[in-house]
């Protein structure tokens, strides 16, 4: 399950791919009411477990990143599992596999660091008071020293039409 | 084996805080994969024997219901009417032996009584007596049970009417027991 994100649909037909981010402490699982959402050994966090899944919506409003996505017909929440039956069995999930322009990496951070050499891997967010670590990363410029990803500081940042400027990184223009 | 291995806690709580600081139910509701799997089976076994103990609770419960209902003793004797009370093909209800457990009496011939409880043995309905017609008649589904005997005679019944023992006292009709009769 994965979705795209337009990042400013009024003047860009720029896009976001939205993977789960696999939070070693999920916020989703957190608020599930039912105890359905489960993370297994390797820290990949479940779609919800259809027997226990009562279709509330809870994770899908709970999530930062808004990667659940509630499936009405199945009364069900479905998200990006990381493409379990592939990576359990040595694959590369599907995103991966496809992507052309290796914008979606699956590999060591060593891996995508030689492919990537500018810039590095970061893989904590903050979003308001909560701060975040999580299974998959982001790549930020070497150059940055960024300690973690401000989300919050990011939506509040407005984007021209002309120079689509991710300026989500802090202390980036100090 | 490898549910053994794998039990270790690899999600960490909101805060931060370590595992013999966070409240009770993150160990009842956790959220790696390996460990609810052990509290489920964990659930699963405390079912199981608490599951066989309430079995073996209520057999005992029988034991102790026996061993009273044996030493209860006789059931009262009641006076229900004089012999010459009820004419002849007239049917009487009373209650016996408890104050809900209604009864019908009649007589069948100068010196012929016969009394059954009103409960229809098919579904607990209460039996209406029709002495002209011979028989006991459930409204419910169209039981019915013979006058003099109580055996049933037609619709869904299929056991006899419990039976009122009676006794001729000075003059009088008493019940003394109630026979539950079985096909």
């Amino acid at each position: 399950m994965i979705h795209l994100e337009y990042l400013d649909r009024r003047h860009s037909v720029q896009t976001a791919p939205v993977v789960c981010m696999h939070c070693d402490s999920p916020t989703c699982a957190e608020v599930c009411p039912a105890d359905a959402i489960k993370r297994t050994d390797d820290g990949v966090v479940q779609t919800a477990r259809k027997p226990r899944c009562i279709a509330c919506n809870n994770c899908v409003l709970a999530c930062p990143f808004g990667v659940p996505k509630m499936e009405t017909s199945f009364m069900l929440m479905m998200k990006c599992d990381m493409c379990y039956d592939r990576t359990s069995a040595g694959k590369k999930p599907m995103c991966a596999t496809v992507c052309p322009s290796q914008a979606l990496f699956y590999g060591t951070n060593e891996q995508i660091e030689e492919i990537r050499p500018r810039s590095t891997p970061i893989n904590r967010f903050k979003f308001g008071e909560q701060l975040i670590t999580t299974k998959v990363s982001l790549m930020k410029p070497r150059a940055g020293r960024a300690e973690y990803v401000d989300v919050t500081a990011a939506m509040n940042e407005q984007s021209s039409g002309k120079s689509i400027t991710l300026n989500i990184l802090e202390d980036m223009h100090q | 084996m490898t549910m053994q291995t794998n039990r270790e806690q690899i999600t960490t709580a909101p805060d931060g805080r370590p595992d013999s600081e966070q409240p009770r139910w993150r160990q009842d509701f956790p959220i790696d994969w390996a460990q609810d799997h052990y509290v489920a089976r964990r659930d699963f076994t405390r079912f199981l024997v608490l599951t066989s103990l309430a079995f073996m609770v209520g057999q005992f419960w029988i034991v102790f219901q026996n061993f009273f209902r044996a030493r209860r003793g006789a059931l009262p004797i009641q006076r229900i009417a004089g012999v010459d009370e009820l004419p002849i093909g007239g049917d009487l209800t009373f209650s016996y032996p408890g104050e809900h457990d209604q009864c019908v009496l009649v007589r069948l011939g100068e010196q012929s009584y016969a009394a059954f409880s009103r409960q229809c043995t098919h579904l607990s309905c209460a039996v209406v007596a029709e002495p002209d017609r011979r028989r006991f008649y459930c409204p419910c589904h169209e039981g019915a049970f013979d006058i003099a005997s109580g055996s049933p005679i037609a619709g869904p019944p299929r056991r006899p009417l419990a039976r009122i023992t009676l006794d001729f006292r000075q003059g009088a009709i008493y019940a003394t027991d109630v026979e539950l009769r079985m096909l």
